[in-house]
């Protein structure tokens, strides 16, 4: 961690203590702490609903915090709100343009509202937006809006980008090629903060993972650590479907192995162990569990 | 990489403010003039409006102020129909459905400001406003239109009609969804369009002209009028549009919620 006076330049891009809010009678974000640190890509995971979105919100100056602080480059972003601003790249999870705006004209827009943007036509090339740029943005396909949405929150060349399930309803393929631009971005000194309900995402791309549920942390960690757990695990993996009656069978053989060698069997899962599996263990719960 | 020229190492900043407010006036004014319906509204209705009044009208052989010829009377109540479409319709439901696509919200985690947005939505439509005026003021050449126009008199009306209506118009597009704010600015326009004093003067609605001259269509038709038959000040109408726009403002602040 580099050496560096707190007040001007601090160590963590993002500080959260205690940050609480409310919607009504609902509470969205209960108590959450967490740090992001500068030049990595951090994953809040969570299931829907869990307060991701309120948190990122709260990063972004769109909300202010009942109680509790939150601190983005050591600025307050409500507070220090135009301070602010230009130094972060925002991606919302939908919409933010004008239905009949045409693509490049969109991206080209926000471009110019800042100072050093990149070059709008290479990054619309790099997000394989180069063949629509003429095109409505109430006809581009979904995972187009997406890619023009990621394309805005960084023609600013910002310090910091918060980018919503960047990836929800992108194919696989969109999928790798977004997961490879925020490794570049990592690479080239951004700091990445992502939402997101895909544990593949989180558990591939994520250099620390902060899993929340019901507005809470419940685990923080990188992706080794949340899925290493702290006793053995044995894996078998199998060439082909299993009959129904294996896993019982399964059951058998492993009592019988586990009274030879005098261990006991804790779980077994089948499946590798995953990040699903962390959350299953700490709330007792499916992720795509929904609660509402 | 194919494309290492593509350096995302962070630089960040916000361009100088006046760059940005022209940028948005220049988005707006774009997309306003893009939109079909929203021309039909700026410019087809009122130079039908023009046209139709003035022809009817002097087959008719309609005499609304003596001595004064028709086409001298309708243009610039047409020009302030135009500002007040513009103004308050265009503005309402672009800023509504703005809303509703997350357009404002985006631009509020940008570097533009608050400020600078509401700065380059009155530019965009200062904007369209002086092109209804270039084509309505050349139809109504065409029509025989011999404007002595005074300056201050027409600028202070233009100015305060766009502040009056857009603050209006904001407060609409702020408190009511989308497709509400759609029915209510198109359906208001129309009310004022025939019954707000807007295209025909005061005298034409005999007792009742009394209370329209206290509506902001009302006080801007004859500030226009005023401005362009006689090159006067009409501070009386002008003073009822900064009451309006005051209104309008404080209502706005009140109620209007970005997202």
């Amino acid at each position: 961690m580099p050496a560096a006076s707190p007040a001007v330049s601090p160590a963590a891009a993002v500080e959260i203590d205690g940050l609480v809010m409310r919607y009504g009678e609902k509470v969205a974000v209960d108590g959450l702490s967490m740090t992001v640190d500068r030049h990595t890509i951090t994953a809040v995971l969570g299931p829907n609903g869990a307060g991701k979105t309120t948190t990122l919100e709260t990063c972004e100056g769109y909300r202010r915090p009942q109680a509790g602080s939150v601190r983005v480059l050591g600025l307050d972003p409500v507070r220090d709100r135009s301070d602010l601003l230009p130094r972060i790249g925002v991606m919302l999870q939908g919409g933010g343009a004008w239905s009949g705006v045409q693509a490049m004209e969109m991206l080209d827009h926000v471009a110019r509202l800042h100072a050093h943007p990149l070059d709008t036509a290479l990054l619309a090339e790099r997000l394989g937006l180069g063949d629509c740029g003429r095109t409505p943005y109430r006809r581009l396909s979904g995972g187009q809006q997406q890619r023009l949405g990621l394309a805005m929150a960084l023609v600013g060349r910002p310090e910091i980008v918060f980018v919503d399930e960047p990836t929800a309803g992108m194919d696989p393929q969109a999928r790798r090629t977004t997961w490879d631009l925020l490794r570049e971005l990592r690479h080239d000194g951004v700091t990445v903060v992502l939402t997101t309900h895909y544990l593949e995402e989180a558990e591939h791309l994520a250099d620390q993972v902060h899993i929340i549920d019901r507005g809470r942390l419940i685990a923080s960690g990188t992706p080794e650590e949340l899925t290493r757990g702290s006793s053995a695990t044995v894996r078998l993996v199998v060439d082909q479907e299993l009959p129904v009656d294996a896993e019982a069978a399964l059951r058998t053989s492993v009592d019988r192995w586990s009274a030879e060698q005098g261990v006991g069997v804790r779980s077994i899962s089948f499946g590798s162990r995953t990040l699903e599996d962390v959350f299953l263990e700490l709330t007792g719960r499916e992720m795509d569990d929904d609660d509402e | 990489m194919t494309m290492s020229e593509l350096d995302f190492a962070p630089r960040p900043g916000a361009a100088p403010l006046h760059r940005q407010v022209v940028a948005q006036a220049r988005m707006e004014a774009k997309l306003m003039l893009r939109n079909g319906e929203q021309l039909l509204l700026a410019v087809v209705i009122p130079v039908m409006v023009l046209v139709g009044g003035v022809t009817a009208g002097e087959h008719l052989s309609l005499n609304l102020e003596s001595g004064t010829p028709l086409v001298d009377i309708f243009t610039p109540g047409v020009i302030a129909l135009a500002v007040m479409s513009t103004s308050f319709t265009s503005l309402a439901i672009a800023t509504g459905f703005e809303r509703r696509y997350g357009v404002i919200k985006r631009l509020g985690s940008s570097p533009l400001p608050r400020s600078g947005l509401l700065a380059g939505k009155v530019l965009a439509l200062l904007l369209v406003e002086l092109l209804q005026i270039i084509v309505i003021g050349g139809v109504g050449q065409l029509l025989g239109w011999t404007p002595k126009p005074g300056v201050l008199g027409v600028a202070l009306a233009i100015l305060l009609g766009t502040a009056a209506f857009a603050s209006l118009g904001l407060f609409v597009a702020g408190v009511l969804r989308a497709e509400a704010t759609l029915a209510a600015a198109n359906l208001i326009y129309l009310l004022l369009m025939t019954g707000g004093g807007v295209v025909l003067p005061l005298s034409a609605y005999g007792a009742f002209g009394d209370i329209v001259r206290w509506l902001p269509s009302g006080a801007l038709g004859e500030a226009m009028r005023i401005g362009f038959i006689d090159g006067g000040v009409a501070w009386r109408d002008l003073g009822v549009l900064i009451i309006w726009a005051g209104l309008g403002t404080v209502l706005t602040a009140r109620t209007f919620k970005w997202e």
